[in-house]
């Protein structure tokens, strides 16, 4: 039978949580409660008895200090409405796990197939409310319809003796597991039908390269003898719809493109992928020679680059956006917890160091009405943070570098980057350790969670925009605490030797899984019916392509299998053998013996045609905007530093734990009061060497508007400009692209295509032109092709979006540099020249212009720049350093006086520019490259020797007095506000988020 | 074989500051430092018995979701190491029996408040009598905190040390105790350790963000009478080189070692001069 456990706090203790819970109701909802209290309820349905149900609830669900329970009746009481949240059937329940757990330890006994633990959550509502209110609260706030239900009940229906009804998420099915053929022989029309009922997200011309495989007698032969007919089955069809999704198979950064540029020059590019991103990899590594960093390139999970002689470091980038914008907590926590299995999951395996986190979301302070099914950019940003917060922290990762950028459009799609930094061996077991290979005869061993419907279709869907129909299994939660139980396993495993090969379960499941492992031996024989499964009921073809996750797999020689199996039980991690790993040629999977796929090997990953996509730059007609220059300019400087953009993210990265592993050296928030805004992270790997990691990331969608070449040419410089501002070595460093576009084929709901793609390749040959430059060989990547929201005739395209992350290192990071201002009498320097660029700009933006003068990089002189740069940091010449970028000069002054607690004088007329510039464009023009820093008296000659015959200036000083001085260019004095002052501006905007 | 200090630090089912805990007893001279996975010791390939220095680390055991720590205290009060007829629980009750020496830090310390190992008035390490709960901010924070040490306290770790500087990383830090008789019989003894105080260690703060969490009587860190349990939710194994300091960068006269690698040296002291 069903048990209901209860336990809340006592009425004399303080409700935190539901004191946060009224907070953000006020702030979401604009609803005015006079309290809100919480009470955690257990449904326990498992063959107990009594006294074992009461010590349970006694025991390891009740804390007797500060909270009481009850079994099968209620405790609320004194409340005006209460509404109770749980699980849909199927959900990913963590504490439920963990409660089921608890109870087994407490009486020795395992749960039974089906029993289990459900939790959910009462919230004791109080103040003038009625139902209704309660309803939208619930709705808008306390809960997510996709993946939770709920019970709302008034104080007046209450049932004080009963409380609220028994409810068991249970998940029901009645349907029996079979293997079924699909007709094929159909018309094109029905095709397409077939594609969009099963979500499959295959083009006609993808279905009909099926249907044509599938006619051909020697494949109708050969089906024959394994039992199968002509026709494909569901397997088959999904398994293919999974491979050739463009989530996996990157349809368009392979596509055959026809470009045309403004000038009607024309080219043919044969996959942008190749075309770009992997050649200018091999052609920067050819030009570095002997210096070459790099070990391992997309060809793996994620990127691995030498560290040191016998360490390498893993890096790893991945948007999680589609799923976010349904389930912003679990489609986050999902994000980060399943990057984090592909550093794991790359050579053989490599332990997690650092997460990075970068968010494009619309204003949280959104007042527009929002067009149907979209969440409030608010709760996006709320539930995002969180699920980051849980994935990160539980995991025992360091969250050490991100940003948040906003733009309206991004109510369309948030994007949710979220990634993950590793380290391995160089050499594991006498072989490369960033090196694996499946072997032919290894048993196909899956690793940690179990199989249920969660995620299926979520490669497909991610492929599509959002639209009415996106189903509810897209959406699943990620449950740190089995993930790493099971890492903590596999590094053992790992080192001592016992598997060939691992990858992850990620989109696509086993499908992708073990069909790309099995590329290493050419073919595989898959038990599907001998997956552990969550419940019963799921079809073969659930279980193939399922995207539970927690999940790895793994090529375990025979031999090692008892000891891989032994080891993995005395950690309470769960393996099964699937079969083997085999060189039939065939993806070959089977259900009780039956087989239910039968697919050559080539014809799964080579056979989806190649696409053809038409591209044709036409530049935008904009304008440089017509305004005067306001009068105070002390105001503008506030309402600058109170931009979105640029403001502090306090709030946020002090919910990430920064500082786990103890290895944060150069922290997100540095500076006197721990709280200025560090431009990129320095980590300690290891304990017994002074050698230092390096990550920072550049990003700036806003010059898309203007144009994506010069995007991604300054999201680069951008990038290498943090990295070099804290020390890192400009010689030691790769980068990871990850573009997010909205869907640049032309058709009839894109009829813009042709435009979009043309910014695609633009920015492709930006990211060939500026890598090869500063010599930044590309390590790993992902792309995101449909970031549009479509309903009706309402779409939302998000701005085209690069971020490029990079990772590297700095010798002694004893050297290591902060961006504060560290004592009265340094000199303020500016590197580099400043010009009229403000296209794009923050402070074109605050007018609402765009303007069309965009930044341009000079990669030759921004290389010179960055090695003095490395030069000084090495003598230790530099007392800060603090890059240039949102919000120009004036920005990067106020965050280095305030962060350092001092003031700064300094004189505009010293500024170095390329032609005479109004005082506010000085101030705030974007241009790249720039950087500012502070060097002691002592050391000026050095350091003006070092950058002799380099564009650079002493603009000022640091003061010792509370005021950020600027001298206008008639000697007027243009700012002079208080660096406590400037400090508010800056800090107050998101402070309550 | 030659006298040497043994330390162990658990790890399993969602610890993770395990490495840089064992980082820091390394530092401080024990000669030993294991890592071992709870797995190993409810297997029996490993005991408690054959160290001096039990170290509890910072994590999110069984990812807290019952409350911090209270899954994981379930588990060592109730799993069965196999071969014997003992739970873990048996194993930790004969180590202070045998006057050893504790520290759990952060979900260590949560642990041992929740099996009632601190602060154990009267000698009773299985009466819960305190507990930590949610931050008043209902937050999760990661922040630099100063905590004034009480210089009369038992408390073998924090031996002649005014106050220390150290992050605090949590969301239930917040230090409730079951009734005013514990709070009165836990400063009679003092058995507060550690308190939030001001920058300069003058006195405990109520205040956020000084007391980031609203700790009764600012309370963070708990010592049980004996002053070989000791528990505390900042996390001294963060702080145990000058670079790990948020402001190392500018101010160039902090010490290489880092004030938290001071308890562990007290420790290790300790055992060196007491158990060996």
């Amino acid at each position: 039978m069903a048990w209901r456990i209860v336990v809340g706090l006592k009425d004399s203790v303080r409700d935190a949580r539901g004191e946060r819970v009224r907070r953000e109701i006020r702030e979401h909802l604009g609803i005015e409660l006079q309290a809100v209290r919480t009470i955690d309820v257990y449904t326990v349905d498992a063959q107990l008895s009594g006294e074992e149900v009461a010590a349970a609830a006694a025991g390891p669900f009740c804390d007797p200090i500060i909270q009481d329970y009850a079994i099968n009746k209620p405790l609320a009481h004194d409340f005006d409405v209460l509404v109770e949240v749980g699980f849909r059937p199927g959900v990913t329940d963590n504490v439920g796990r963990t409660a089921r757990e608890a109870i087994q330890y407490q009486t020795g006994r395992t749960f039974a197939e089906g029993e289990g633990v459900y939790t959910s959550v009462q919230y004791l509502l109080s103040g003038e409310i009625s139902v209704e209110d309660a309803e939208r609260i619930t709705r808008d706030f306390l809960g997510n319809g996709l993946i939770q239900r709920w019970d709302i009940v008034a104080r007046s229906e209450f049932d004080q003796s009963k409380g609220i009804q028994i409810t068991v998420p249970k998940v029901t099915s009645s349907s029996k597991p079979a293997i079924r053929p699909v007709d094929l022989d159909i018309s094109d029309d029905e095709l397409m039908e077939i594609s969009r009922q099963g979500m499959l997200a295959l083009s006609l011309e993808e279905m009909k390269a099926i249907q044509f495989y599938f006619r051909q007698d020697e494949v109708i032969a050969a089906r024959k003898q394994v039992g199968l007919g002509a026709m494909p089955t569901d397997a088959e069809l999904e398994a293919l719809a999974q491979t050739w999704s463009e989530h996996c198979k990157h349809k368009i950064f392979a596509a055959r493109i026809e470009y045309e540029d403004d000038q009607g020059r024309q080219e043919v590019i044969n996959s942008l992928f190749k075309s770009y991103i992997m050649q200018v990899t091999a052609d920067v590594r050819k030009a570095k020679g002997k210096k070459d960093i790099c070990l391992s390139v997309f060809k793996d999970n994620a990127g691995v680059i030498k560290f040191n002689d016998d360490w390498s470091l893993v890096f790893k980038v991945e948007t999680h956006n589609s799923p976010s914008a349904l389930d912003p907590y679990g489609g986050a926590l999902t994000g980060i917890v399943g990057c984090n299995r592909d550093p794991f999951g790359t050579g053989m395996g490599a332990r997690l160091m650092f997460n990075t986190d970068v968010f494009c979301f619309a204003s949280p302070f959104y007042d527009k009405p929002l067009p149907p099914r979209l969440l409030h950019p608010r709760r996006i940003f709320e539930g995002v943070v969180e699920g980051v917060e849980h994935g990160g922290n539980k995991s025992g990762i360091p969250t050490v570098n991100g940003s948040i950028v906003f733009d309206d459009r991004f109510a369309g799609k948030p994007l949710v980057y979220c990634g993950t930094g590793a380290i391995m061996p160089r050499m594991l077991n006498g072989r490369p350790g960033h090196e694996k290979q499946a072997r032919i005869g290894d048993r196909i061993v899956m690793v940690g969670g179990r199989v249920g419907k969660d995620g299926i279709h979520g490669a497909t869907f991610s492929s599509e925009e959002l639209h009415e129909g996106s189903p509810v299994t897209a959406v699943q939660i990620g449950d740190p605490i089995t993930q790493r139980r099971m890492f903590d396993f596999l590094i053992i495993a790992r080192d001592r030797g016992l598997y060939n090969a691992i990858t992850d379960n990620g989109a696509g499941g086993l499908s992708s899984s073990v069909g790309e492992m099995s590329e290493d031996t050419g073919g595989f024989e898959m038990h599907l019916d001998r997956a552990p499964l969550k419940y019963s009921g799921l079809q073969p073809w659930e279980i193939l392509i399922s995207e539970a996750q927690e999940r790895m797999t793994l090529a375990v020689p025979p031999e090692k299998l008892e000891e891989f199996s032994t080891l993995a039980a005395e950690m309470g991690v769960e393996v099964s053998d699937l079969g083997q790993f085999t060189d039939s040629g065939y993806f070959h999977c089977l259900y009780n013996g039956e087989t239910a796929t039968y697919l050559p090997m080539e014809f799964i990953h080579d056979g989806v045609p190649q696409m053809l996509i038409a591209a044709r730059w036409t530049p935008p007609a904009l304008q440089e905007p017509d305004f005067t220059q306001p009068l105070d300019m002390d105001a503008t400087l506030r309402h600058l530093l109170g931009r979105l953009d640029v403001c502090s993210k306090e709030s946020v990265v002090r919910r990430y734990d920064h500082e786990v592993q103890g290895g944060t050296v150069i922290k997100p928030l540095v500076g006197v009061a721990n709280d200025g805004p560090s431009d990129a992270a320095v980590l300690r790997p290891l304990f017994d060497s002074f050698e230092g990691v390096v990550v920072a990331h550049g990003i700036c969608p806003g010059y898309s508007d203007i144009d994506t070449y010069h995007m991604m040419a300054n999201a680069i410089d951008e990038g290498l400009r943090n990295y070099v501002a804290v020390g890192g070595n400009i010689e030691h460093v790769a980068g990871l692209d990850n573009f997010c576009w909205c869907d640049p084929v032309a058709s009839e709901k894109t009829p813009d295509g042709e435009y979009k793609a043309a910014q695609l390749v633009r920015a492709n040959q930006a990211l060939y032109n500026y890598c090869l430059a500063f010599g930044v060989p590309l390590i790993s990547g992902k792309d995101s092709m449909k970031n549009d929201y479509m309903i009706g005739d309402t779409k939302i395209s998000i701005p085209p979006t690069v971020l490029f992350s990079v990772i590297g290192k700095i010798d002694d990071l004893r050297k290591a540099v902060s961006m504060d201002a560290k004592a009265p009498g340094d000199l303020v320097y500016l590197l580099g020249q400043t010009r009229n660029e403000l296209g794009g700009s923050e402070y074109y933006a605050m007018y609402h212009k765009i303007g069309c003068n965009v930044p341009q990089v000079d990669a030759e002189t921004a290389m010179l720049r960055y090695r003095t740069i490395n030069a000084a940091q090495a003598e230790g010449l530099l007392a800060s350093c603090h890059d240039l970028s949102d919000g120009g000069l004036g920005v990067a002054l106020a965050e280095t006086a305030f962060a350092g607690g001092f003031g700064l004088h300094v004189d505009l007329n010293q500024v170095p520019v390329d032609a005479v510039m109004r005082e506010d464009k000085l101030l705030y023009s974007e241009s790249a490259s720039r950087l500012l820093v502070t060097v002691k008296p002592d050391n000026q000659n050095r350091f003006e020797a070092l950058f002799a015959g380099q564009v650079f200036a002493c603009i000022g000083q640091v003061a010792n007095d509370e005021y950020l001085k600027i001298v206008g260019l008639k000697g007027e004095t243009l700012v002079r506000s208080t660096i406590g002052d400037l400090k508010e501006a800056w800090q107050s905007p998101l402070r309550e988020m | 074989m030659a006298k040497q200090v043994r330390a162990v630090v658990i790890s399993g089912n969602g610890t993770n500051c395990e490495r840089e805990v064992a980082n820091a007893c390394r530092l401080a001279g024990a000669e030993v430092v294991d890592i071992l996975h709870v797995a190993e010791l409810l297997a029996g390939h490993a005991r408690l018995d054959d160290y001096h220095f039990l170290n509890l680390a910072g994590g999110f055991l069984d990812g807290d979701d019952l409350g911090s720590a209270k899954a994981g205290a379930n588990r060592l009060i109730h799993a069965a190491v196999k071969g014997s007829e003992e739970t873990l629980s048996d194993q930790l009750q004969r180590f202070i029996a045998d006057g050893k020496l504790i520290m759990g830090v952060c979900n260590g310390f949560q642990l041992m408040t929740k099996m009632g190992l601190l602060p154990a008035l009267g000698g009773d390490y299985k009466k819960q009598s305190a507990t930590l709960t949610f931050n008043d901010g209902g937050r999760f924070e990661d922040r630099w905190c100063y905590l004034k040490v009480d210089r009369e306290s038992p408390c073998v770790f924090t031996r002649g040390l005014d106050g220390i500087y150290l992050p605090v990383r949590h969301g239930e830090g917040k230090f409730v105790v079951e009734s005013e008789h514990v709070l009165r019989e836990m400063e009679l003894k003092h058995l507060a350790v550690v308190r939030y105080s001001d920058a300069a260690y003058k006195s405990p703060v109520m205040e956020y963000p000084l007391n980031p969490n609203g700790s009764i009587a600012a309370i963070a860190g708990v010592c049980d009478e004996s002053g070989r349990l000791f528990g505390l939710m900042p996390h001294p194994e963060a702080y145990v080189h000058r670079t790990h300091h948020p402001r190392w960068t500018r101010e160039p006269d902090l010490p290489e070692e880092g004030m938290g690698l001071l308890l562990y040296i007290n420790a290790v002291k300790y055992v060196r001069e007491n158990l060996l």
